[in-house]
């Protein structure tokens, strides 16, 4: 009793109208209305465009994770994307089509490849740290392109989306929708204790002074190579709903500029704060999606765009909204 | 007669054609405060890094409380109770005075894959934080972030750090650089009240604070050790006085002191 009493007691922001917290609020409740604004006008695009977000809040909340609290900039964040996408889709290819074993294997083999690729990155830095992890997520691009059986370069169109025997059918545009809504719910709640745990003390030091760290005694190669595991993981799991939601997965889904997206989307929202990466895919898939409807370049405007935020936003979007504040 | 807390042998290290540390022994007892005084360049602050293990040595052996320590990493060292204040404040400038200690002691408070309690709300970890704080005069300043404090409370604060990891070795390096007289007199008279209770290597340029803290004193000149004794004798030394400050100043500062 008294633990499920902390459980809430810490959920609870200290003042709900706080624009700091007002603004996450108001987003996740606009993000929890979609499917009753496409019940209501029958609008379908706008669950699909929507949904892409929610997912693609999760990567970003993944990589905010490594690159935000942890310093790690890895550039190679798509590859898990592909990881997850491809677990579902070889399964089902090879008549898996359980949700029960595509998606805990597509959290592991992401969690794996994270691993290997930590391992050997983690002892590097700055930018052989960002080439080394592009290295791998080109590698694992190639691999995908050479998968014939699989689509090759073309991808693979998947046939039915992962079953949960059921518990919640996300055939269903709708349920698949609030399914991966109450993942990013989730995900929010389990990355806001994480960095405040002694484990996300001990990462938000390392990436502000290691050296010191180490001096105090910190071992923070492991640490620095279990929270990039926790990314990889997370980052499957966005993947394998990313396949789920284009019932699709092709090589192109961690092509090295989809890595360069989902760092753009975390800067954008601002580095290092619980909510900054889900304002961050708000705020650039919305926009690219309404450049890409007047004009057929949308990367011209775009870019300029994400430049004056570079350089005028230092804490991202989320600073506009109260001081920036890493927890 | 029991062995020596800290024993150094025939240590080197160069850098590039720069001999910084060349074949360095010393033998530090128990409860010693022992300064490391010498020119600029004449490699202190490297023996220090040595010593904590960081850069590693290509010569030479370190004994830690009876200990082989020389092929330890950093952290390894700090788990056994070596402790190194830094020359260049190095701290998390981002946390709190208090986040920064409490990590020094969280550091020595078991592994920290947690991943779910808030850490910030751990007493285990913060009492301890605040003691150490309160030892070296910041208690008030607790909750105020780093790139906040001045520079004198940095320096308090680098030494805090040290202390919550509760080390049974000090090495403190110019823990009072770049401070003005009051700031050094605080942390002056701290270091005298931990003295006895603690193994202290001191690095220090202030002669005043020298000949008042330490038991024992080495002189150290491009890398080697010229003198190493009892401030009085260190004093009395020639070749001290020649190769270090020069027979003039050496008269006047080492009888200013």
């Amino acid at each position: 009793m008294k633990a499920a009493l902390k459980l809430f007691r810490v959920s609870l922001p200290a003042s709900w109208l706080a624009p700091r917290t007002a603004l996450p609020v108001a987003v996740l409740i606009i993000l929890g209305l979609v499917p009753i604004y496409t019940a209501v006008t029958g609008d379908a695009f706008m669950l699909t465009l929507f949904g892409r977000i929610v997912i693609l809040s999760i990567a970003a909340l993944s990589l905010n994770l490594i690159m935000g609290y942890g310093g790690m900039a890895s550039f190679g964040h798509a590859a898990y994307l592909g990881i997850g996408g491809y677990a579902v889709g070889i399964l089902w290819k090879e008549g898996i089509a359980s949700g029960f074993v595509q998606w805990p294997v597509a959290i592991a083999v992401s969690a794996l490849f994270a691993l290997a690729v930590g391992a050997l990155s983690l002892r590097t830095r700055g930018v052989y740290f960002i080439m080394i992890t592009l290295a791998f997520a080109q590698m694992v691009y190639y691999v995908a392109q050479g998968l014939d059986r699989y689509g090759g370069d073309d991808g693979l169109t998947i046939g039915s989306r992962s079953r949960f025997a059921g518990i919640v059918d996300i055939g269903n545009a709708t349920q698949l929708y609030y399914f991966c809504f109450a993942l990013l719910l989730a995900s929010l709640f389990l990355i806001s204790r994480l960095v405040n745990s002694r484990f996300g003390l001990v990462i938000q030091g390392t990436r502000s002074n290691e050296r010191r760290m180490r001096a105090i005694g910190f071992s923070t190669f492991r640490y620095k190579l279990v929270c990039f595991v926790i990314a990889g993981a997370l980052c499957g799991l966005s993947g394998a709903l990313l396949a789920n939601h284009t019932n699709f997965i092709s090589p192109s889904m961690m092509f090295w500029t989809r890595s360069g997206d989902l760092m753009v989307m975390v800067i954008l929202g601002g580095l290092g704060t619980l909510f900054g990466p889900v304002l961050g895919a708000v705020t650039y898939l919305l926009l690219e999606e309404a450049l890409s409807r007047v004009t057929e370049y949308p990367g011209l405007f775009l870019g300029p765009t994400l430049l004056l935020v570079a350089i005028f936003l230092h804490g991202g979007i989320q600073s506009l909204f109260g001081a920036p504040r890493r927890d | 007669m029991t062995e020596p807390l800290l024993q150094v042998a025939g240590l080197s290290k160069r850098f590039g054609g720069v001999v910084a540390a060349d074949a360095i022994a010393l033998d530090i007892p128990a409860g010693e405060c022992h300064a490391i005084i010498g020119p600029n360049g004449a490699g202190k602050t490297t023996l220090i890094g040595l010593l904590a293990g960081e850069p590693a040595p290509e010569r030479g052996s370190i004994r830690f409380d009876g200990r082989d320590i020389t092929a330890l990493p950093v952290h390894s060292r700090s788990q056994l109770g070596l402790a190194r204040s830094f020359q260049i404040t190095s701290l998390f400038t981002d946390f709190t005075a208090l986040d920064n200690v409490a990590l020094a002691v969280q550091a020595h408070a078991g592994h920290s894959f947690r991943f779910w309690r808030d850490a910030r709300g751990e007493a285990a970890l913060r009492l301890p934080a605040r003691e150490a704080l309160d030892r070296v005069g910041l208690a008030a300043r607790a909750d105020t972030r780093v790139d906040r404090l001045s520079h004198g409370e940095q320096r308090q604060l680098e030494i805090a750090m040290a202390l919550a990891t509760q080390p049974r070795l000090l090495l403190l390096d110019e823990p009072m650089a770049g401070l003005g007289s009051d700031e050094s007199a605080r942390i002056v008279a701290m270091l005298r009240q931990l003295k006895g209770s603690l193994t202290m290597v001191l690095v220090e340029h202030d002669m005043e604070t020298v000949f008042a803290l330490a038991d024992r004193i080495t002189v150290l000149v491009y890398g080697r050790v010229i003198a190493s004794g009892e401030p009085a004798a260190v004093r009395a030394d020639a070749a001290v006085r020649e190769a270090y400050l020069g027979e003039q100043d050496a008269r006047q500062d080492l009888h200013h002191g």
